[in-house]
């Protein structure tokens, strides 16, 4: 019973996979860090319009969003199809806008409030009336920077 | 050495790749890469209480563009289609005062948008983008003949020369409700 007869022939020794969990922990490190989960369900259906002109939103932390659609099939029963605003997690009024910009200011550091942006994700079959009251609402919270969202292409 | 009695076995770390796999694909499946793009757009502050009255400009330095609630389009009083409006801002801006009843200068240049609230939010977003395509050409053909680069390949300042000769200026009307259906 030596120990050195155990392993057999000589010649290819196993590749060793010690190394395969360091691997695989890199890679599990670089997708936690990049990861953006998704905040807010839906409760708008929102196909938004094309464009070409369009720029990268940056600094995603000093973005709100504010979705603009007719509520999901789900919802329609008790909301109805009308285009709805939604904020957070949930339908909200026009009158409530100024509260929600206001409440996000707070949340950033008083410095970066300038550099704050509002996103509008509308639907492309949504009327400009709401989207209109929606803006209005904005310059009265005196959140001027804002961001048609659209998907890349051309009509 | 320790791991060399019999007691104390070492923990088999055989497994940890898989757990490390697990976790990997969670994130891998929740990982959202695509990143927000929009057209962006500064909106005017509020007027303030005792506002001056306003500075008169010239009708012929403004382009205005209607949209119905039917989503047509009325560009300086004429019927257009979209596709059309990029050349017809692209010429009223880069005017230069040679047709007298268009635009003096770039710089005096101003594109007028008024929509009905009947408007639908593509037609609106089509337009926007129109307008913006006229000033990026604009500026690409400027910046190409000044420096021989494009627009989006120039540093700060260069930029910001070229954005002075064409400033953005759109001006957005408060909509009317003549379509009644909102």
């Amino acid at each position: 019973m030596s120990k050195f007869r155990k392993n057999g022939k000589k010649g290819m020794p196993a590749i060793s996979t010690a190394s395969l969990p360091d691997i695989v922990f890199m890679l599990l490190f670089f997708f936690m860090v990049t990861t953006v989960m998704r905040e807010t369900t839906l409760f708008v259906s929102i196909i938004t319009p094309k464009a070409t002109e369009i720029k990268k939103l940056q600094k995603k932390s000093l973005v709100s969003y504010i979705y603009i659609g007719p509520p999901i099939k789900r919802m329609q029963s008790s909301y109805g199809t009308a285009a709805r605003i939604q904020l957070n997690d949930a339908f909200a009024s026009v009158d409530e806008i100024q509260e929600f910009i206001a409440s996000e200011q707070e949340a950033r550091d008083e410095k970066e409030i300038p550099y704050m942006t509002t996103s509008i994700k509308a639907d492309e079959t949504v009327k400009m009336g709401i989207i209109t009251d929606v803006k209005q609402e904005l310059r009265k919270a005196n959140s001027l920077k804002i961001n048609y969202s659209t998907r890349k292409g051309a009509y | 050495m320790a791991s060399n009695r019999r007691g104390l076995p070492e923990i088999n770390a055989g497994s940890m790749a898989d757990i490390a796999f697990l976790l990997l694909i969670f994130f891998l499946v929740t990982t959202t890469m695509d990143q927000d793009t929009g057209i962006a757009r500064k909106l005017p502050p509020m007027p303030e209480e005792e506002q001056e009255k306003p500075p008169e400009i010239k009708a012929k330095n403004i382009y205005v563009v209607l949209i119905n609630s039917n989503n047509q389009l009325l560009v300086e009083g004429e019927w257009t289609e979209i596709s059309q409006l990029k050349d017809g801002a692209k010429k009223f801006i880069n005017n230069n005062g040679s047709d007298p009843a268009s635009s003096d200068s770039p710089q005096k240049a101003i594109i007028s948008l008024q929509n009905d609230r009947g408007t639908e939010y593509m037609t609106y977003i089509r337009v926007q983008n129109e307008l913006a395509a006229a000033y990026n050409e604009l500026r690409n053909d400027a910046s190409l003949n000044k420096f021989g680069e494009r627009y989006t390949d120039l540093n700060k300042t260069q930029q910001k020369e070229i954005r002075k000769m064409y400033p953005q200026k759109i001006s957005e009307a408060e909509p009317k409700n003549i379509g009644g259906n909102e």
